[in-house]
């Protein structure tokens, strides 16, 4: 436990340092909704209406962005390798480092989320759906997000990889975070969207962790 | 140097047969050789014959084609974490956070292996506790190299895998860190490593992997 805190705790210091992960986020998530009006014209009802699916493309493609270098520094400068041969499961290291990836940007994401929201005129029904959503599809994003940032070290042209292979993972969670958003914002019930998306994320957590720790081993032994 | 009993155990780790197949090629083959409590193996030959890819495979980064690693009988690939606990694996990079001070940076590796309680004194060993705020950025290549050797000092393992531990260290810190392996060999550890600059390992054996490389027959009765 305390292994796995210290992960965290490093992960967090180096991100803070740096500066650069959580703000490079935002920023990415700022600007497409800002272009969003530019794009399809400031009209209330036609912006309330995709919305939800605006904010939601958004946020994938900034964890997307984003997860590319989770274990990236780590490969080039051999501490990866270290990680791998420390006398703990690597399990645990990826738990670790998929957490502080969601506390360095997802996070962020979801508390600047209700901000654009009301820019885009969501409506508060849409808006509880929107944050719940968010609050349980970013870790998902988060942990699908590692096994394609394990997959592709070592590659060339690795980040177009990363969105061939996380990409066509990121479909159901779209699909039911926006459907959950949309519901809401016709009045209509969004529970059963949410449920769906709280069950992926308890059932895929342990899978991502495993499937990513496997794929870093293998990265070893290359 | 006092030593408990229980650090004067006898150990025992041996390499039986590995092979290695790497990138199309047969890297090499029947790698025998066993080593005990205070030993040394030198691993030598030129570049490209498998000093490295055989270190990684001792600290279990790596698996062998053929052939198994024991630690007096239990096969170390069958409970991998319990191998991780017994080494110390120095490999090409140095693991050194540039955002990080040295003391951070030196205490996150020795965190993961549950003590910090050497951390200083290991600074003071390498003479670069005068940097331990310093962000590891500003550090020479040769200043590196240090806090990674630091990393090992922090917390005692039975078996140092160092490959090619010397490069970039001035004189000084060479016969510095000649003495760290005196000492830990001494307290019953166990070293393997590869160099190309002579190290003072006294009773060192010599592991040339210039013996163990493939013939075109023997290629044919592998597969």
């Amino acid at each position: 436990m305390t292994t796995f805190i210290e992960i965290v705790r490093r992960d967090l210091r180096l991100s803070m340092r740096h500066g650069m992960d959580t703000i490079m986020v935002v920023m990415f998530f700022v600007l497409v909704i800002l272009l969003l009006p530019l794009g399809v014209g400031p009209e209330p009802t036609v912006l309330a209406r995709i919305s939800g699916g605006m904010i939601w493309v958004s946020a994938l493609l900034a964890s997307m962005l984003s997860v590319e270098r989770l274990f990236q520094t780590d490969y080039e400068d051999g501490s990866l390798e270290l990680l791998v041969i420390q006398p703990f499961m690597l399990e645990l290291t990826v738990t670790a480092k998929v957490i502080s990836h969601w506390l360095i940007t997802g996070l962020p994401l979801l508390i600047i989320a209700p901000l654009l929201a009301g820019m885009l005129h969501t409506g508060k029904d849409g808006f509880a759906a929107l944050l719940l959503t968010l609050a349980v599809g970013t870790p998902l994003l988060s942990l699908i997000g590692s096994i394609g940032a394990a997959l592709i070290l070592g590659a060339r042209q690795g980040s177009i990889l990363l969105s061939l292979l996380v990409l066509p993972l990121y479909i159901p969670i779209l699909i039911f975070g926006v459907s959950a958003v949309d519901a809401a914002i016709h009045g209509l019930p969004w529970r059963l969207p949410v449920l769906i998306l709280g069950s992926l994320l308890i059932g895929l957590a342990p899978f991502s962790v495993w499937a990513t720790a496997a794929a870093l081993r293998e990265t070893m032994r290359r | 140097m006092v030593t408990s009993s229980s650090d004067r155990e006898n150990v025992y780790f041996a390499s039986d047969q590995v092979a290695c197949f790497r990138g199309g090629r047969t890297v090499f083959v029947g790698v025998t050789f066993s080593i005990n409590s205070g030993g040394a193996v030198l691993v030598k030959g030129p570049n490209g014959i498998g000093k490295s890819t055989m270190l990684r495979i001792l600290a279990g980064l790596m698996r062998p084609i053929y052939g198994t690693l024991k630690w007096h009988d239990h096969k170390t690939h069958v409970e991998p974490e319990i191998h991780f606990k017994r080494i110390h694996y120095v490999g090409h990079h140095d693991p050194v956070k540039p955002a990080l001070t040295v003391i951070e940076n030196v205490s996150f590796w020795a965190s993961l292996h549950g003590t910090r309680d050497h951390v200083q004194s290991a600074l003071e060993e390498f003479d670069i506790a005068h940097l331990a705020d310093v962000p590891a950025r500003f550090l020479s290549a040769g200043q590196k190299r240090k806090v990674n050797l630091t990393r090992i000092l922090t917390a005692p393992t039975r078996l140092w895998l160092l490959d090619e531990p010397t490069t970039g260290l001035d004189a000084a810190t060479v016969a510095k860190f000649e003495q760290c392996m005196a000492a830990h060999r001494n307290s019953g550890g166990m070293i393997i490593l590869s160099t190309h600059t002579p190290l003072d390992l006294p009773e060192a054996q010599v592991l040339n992997l210039s013996d163990y490389q493939p013939e075109a027959a023997a290629h044919d009765n592998l597969y």
